[in-house]
């Protein structure tokens, strides 16, 4: 292995960690039963028919979904399909929602979706919009509170897994994304390169990406920093002060490439890139930075159409911090530095160091000072490396030990996860010191409060997001789900309400005041602003079509019935559109279509809705097909048949209903 | 009649423009699976749904038990009805103006007989659309029939139907009530005189 160059930095922090995780990792037996009491189950007592206070939007992790809980109740409400198929729906099955997951590697239906992140304004979450990132291959969505439904995905070109992704400025001027692993990139074209993995430190590279969101949320691409090549794990956007910033926590400064556990390890100190995204972008908008060949895919639901669209993107621009000084400053911060939350204020940065035993806290004020006066303790590949003891506020003691991330409750207080020893620590934002802490069951990751990313945090729940749930619930095998912990935070201690399992890996989350988003409310989609290309807006209109091989099927449904139900006519050999409109115009009723041996979903068709399904017949026969959605009493007659003749017989096109 | 019987006897009349605005009768159907109810509203020229689509979805639900659907252009009363309020309206101001008793009591009698009729085609409407079912609809249950109350609320399955005057009907009363009121007040003047 090659030596680790050391570029100046120091090696403070020798903290024997090993040892403490070793004691620590089977610690903590669940003998508590804190929820147990009758005042907890009052609190998260939601009534029949009464609504949660809240929304909770939860990652679904390795699901490459969305899940929605209602806080306090823990009910789950919906699963929004996002990078993931899913065959609830047919989304990323049906011929509409397929564009949504294409990339340049092609239709890929999954991926691992890590933080959902609220569009704001003012620096407070709006309800308008909410990003979640793909991990594995790079991509922003976002999804409309509309209608929870996915509405656009953009691919991230130049980057290798896409972890510190997606978080938003104040007015969701940008959401930016950054790379996770380098690569090494061809200097001029940033193209990935066909080299020696050993080569890591002089040929890697990374790219943090900057997306600018339009009126109607349509993202683009603005512009990407070239920096180099370490991991870049988490981000936040600065706020109040610090607004025109973004900080992203970095590990492997020591540009290892292999066994990083141990290899990774080794600084005592990794950085925390400080970003003046608007230095950048104003720099990009007169003319910096270099425009590159970078395909890249955008997909978006087309609304007026009702069906998704992919456009390939050809290029975006680079920047590099080298020849644009100014734009990126590194922090120094102990150890592996894992989340960066920044304060409702926008005055703190709050680096958690998962293998540190402090919490680090920046001061933006001092960070700015520090600038003005050159205060570097060095450089790396050009960016500016401000000195450790200039730009540090405070360093929280005994805040746990793996602390990762940070949320704020709004009344001066913060809420630190610690993943080793398993508990939420409080500590204030004045005296720098703790003031209560409460055991988690276990390893909790991320923790949310709602709004307790924004600047104006709603400090009633916290929910810490557990990765262990051993013991919590009844077995389901090896596999437990992972669990969500709610907290009640308005006290002066904290108080455990309720555990509840999730689906997936509830990685992170966000929460909102739910009557900004129930009044966002679409019940149904108006039939006469349907203008898919295949839709059928009566049954006078339905038809079923010969082209060639293909066959269309312009179908219908209402309850209950399909029109056409009785179609002939189709052979072996032939591929069949059933391009279904549902013609009801009421809140609630979707209607679904199954084909038996159709090799892909169902579809599930919202009230004034087109959906197509493909289905290519194999054998000579009488299919049936069927609405799966319990839609009327008479839902169980709503069925029809579809005949298939063998290749090359001259059986007619033939259809109708009620003869 | 004095000039106070005169413009009373206008007032009754214009009054009547009013209804051209607003419903004169509305149906409520309430049923668990439509929390925020769902109804119709008509009008001397037109039958609309509460909300957007209820029209559309009451006719949904009709289909089941094989009632006939409700569709506004084929009702004739609709186009019958402006012609009638319109007649009423200017008759009524030609009265006031000629300032005649005795044709202000036959507008009085004419507004209330064809009231009356009206209820009375209301009620024939909905006993035909309750009664007149199709042969193969998909529920039937043995005695059942749907019409709706012509005033008042009735159980239908398991659905509440309330029927209850709209603000046109009110209207048409307050014009009836000022045009009598005209009459009556006309007669006790010319007694004194
Ligand atoms: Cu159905």
């Amino acid at each position: 292995m090659k030596p680790i160059d050391n570029k100046k930095r120091r090696t403070w922090w020798a903290v024997p960690f090993i040892a403490i995780i070793g004691l620590t990792l089977y610690g903590c037996p669940s003998q508590q039963n804190l929820a147990g009491s009758s005042d907890a189950a009052q609190k998260v007592y939601v009534a029949p028919g009464e609504h949660d206070e809240f929304y909770g939007m939860f990652s679904g992790g390795y699901s490459g979904q969305m899940t929605v809980y209602g806080l306090p109740s823990g009910r789950h409400l919906y699963t929004i399909p996002v990078f993931s198929q899913a065959p609830v729906s047919g989304y990323g099955y049906s011929e509409e929602t397929k564009p949504m997951l294409q990339t340049t590697h092609g239709f890929i239906p999954w991926d691992d979706a890590h933080h959902p992140e609220m569009s704001q304004t003012d620096g407070v979450p709006d309800g308008r919009w909410i990003f979640i990132n793909a991990n594995n291959t790079p991509r922003v969505a976002r999804i409309d509170f509309a209608n929870f439904q996915t509405a656009e995905i953009i691919e991230i070109p130049n980057a290798a897994g896409n972890h510190a992704s997606p978080f938003v400025t104040t007015n969701t001027e940008y959401i930016s994304a950054a790379t996770r692993f380098s690569i090494p990139m061809d200097e001029e074209t940033l193209e990935n390169q066909d080299v020696s993995i050993s080569s890591y430190a002089e040929n890697f590279k990374g790219t943090l990406s900057f997306i600018k969101v339009g009126e109607e949320g349509e993202m683009n691409i603005d512009f990407q920093i070239l920096v180099p090549g370490f991991n870049y794990d988490l981000s936040h956007a600065g706020k109040g002060p610090s607004a025109d910033w973004s900080f992203f926590t970095s590990y492997n400064t020591e540009e290892a490439h292999t066994l990083l556990e141990r290899n990774a390890s080794r600084n005592d100190k990794d950085f925390i890139a400080a970003v003046n995204w608007r230095k950048a972008a104003e720099l990009v908008a007169n003319g910096e930075g270099r425009e590159i060949p970078a395909p890249h895919y955008r997909n978006y639901m087309d609304h007026n159409e009702q069906r998704a669209k992919s456009e390939l993107v050809e290029t975006v621009t680079v920047i590099d911090p080298i020849e644009n000084p100014g734009i990126i400053y590194y922090l120094p911060t102990p150890k592996s530095p894992h989340g960066v939350d920044v304060d409702p204020s926008g005055r703190y940065i709050i680096g958690g160091g998962k293998l540190s035993s402090v919490l680090p806290v920046h001061s933006f004020e001092k960070m700015i000072e520090a600038i003005e006066n050159e205060d570097f303790e060095g450089e790396v590949d050009g960016i500016p490396v401000l000195n450790y003891d200039s730009v540090i506020h405070a360093e929280v003691e005994n805040a746990g030990i793996g602390t990762l991330h940070t949320e704020f409750d709004g009344k001066g207080y913060a809420y630190t996860t610690a993943f080793i020893s398993s508990e939420v620590v409080k500590w204030s934002l004045e005296t720098f010191e703790v003031v209560d802490r409460i055991d988690t069951y276990y390893s909790p990751g991320h923790l949310m409060i709602p709004g307790g990313d924004s600047m104006q945090p709603e400090g009633k729940y916290l929910v810490a997001l557990n990765k262990i749930t051993k013991d919590r619930y009844l077995p389901t095998g090896p596999e437990l789900f992972h669990s969500a912990q709610l907290i009640d935070i308005s006290g002066d201690k904290m108080e455990l309400l309720l555990d509840f399992p999730t689906d997936g890996e509830p990685h992170y989350a966000q929460g909102i005041a739910a009557d900004i988003v129930k009044e966002r409310q679409i019940r149904f989609y108006q039939l006469e602003e349907n203008n898919h290309p295949a839709a059928t807006k009566t049954e006078a209109d339905t038809r079923v079509e010969r082209d060639g091989n293909n066959v269309h099927v312009y179908m219908t449904t209402i309850r209950s019935h399909f029109a056409p139900d009785n179609i002939e006519g189709i052979k072996v050999g032939d591929k069949v559109y059933f391009h279904v409109t549902n013609l009801e115009q009421d809140w609630d009723v979707p209607h679904g279509f199954a084909m038996l041996g159709a090799r892909t979903a169902e579809l599930l068709i919202m009230p004034g809705e087109t959906r197509t399904l493909v289905w290519e017949p194999q054998k000579p026969g009488v299919y049936p097909f069927y609405c799966t959605d319990f839609c009327s009493a008479l839902h169980q007659e709503m069925q029809g048949y579809a005949r298939v003749s063998p290749a090359g017989s001259n059986v007619p096109i033939s259809y109708g209903t009620g003869n | 009649m004095g000039t106070k019987e005169k413009s009373l006897t206008a007032v009754a009349a214009l009054l009547l423009g009013l209804v051209f605005f607003v419903p004169i009768w509305t149906i409520d159907m309430d049923a668990p699976q439509y929390p925020e109810g769902i109804g119709m509203e008509i009008s001397i020229n037109k039958i609309e749904g509460q909300k957007k689509n209820d029209l559309l979805n009451i006719n949904g639900l009709n289909h089941y038990i094989g009632m006939k659907e409700i569709t506004p252009e084929s009702i004739p009363e609709l186009k019958i009805m402006p012609w009638i309020f319109a007649f009423l309206i200017t008759s009524g101001l030609v009265i006031a103006l000629w300032g005649n008793r005795n044709a202000l009591l036959i507008w009085i009698l004419l507004f209330v007989l064809l009231a009356i009729a009206g209820l009375v085609d209301f009620y024939l409407w909905g006993y035909d659309y309750g009664h007149n079912l199709s042969d193969d609809a998909a529920i039937k249950v043995p005695g059942m029939t749907y019409q709706p109350p012509l005033i008042g609320t009735k159980q239908l399955l398991n659905i509440t139907a309330s029927s209850w005057p709209g603000p046109g009907f009110y209207i048409s009363l307050i014009s009836m009530g000022l045009a009598s009121y005209a009459f009556w007040s006309g007669k006790s003047s010319s007694k004194e005189n």
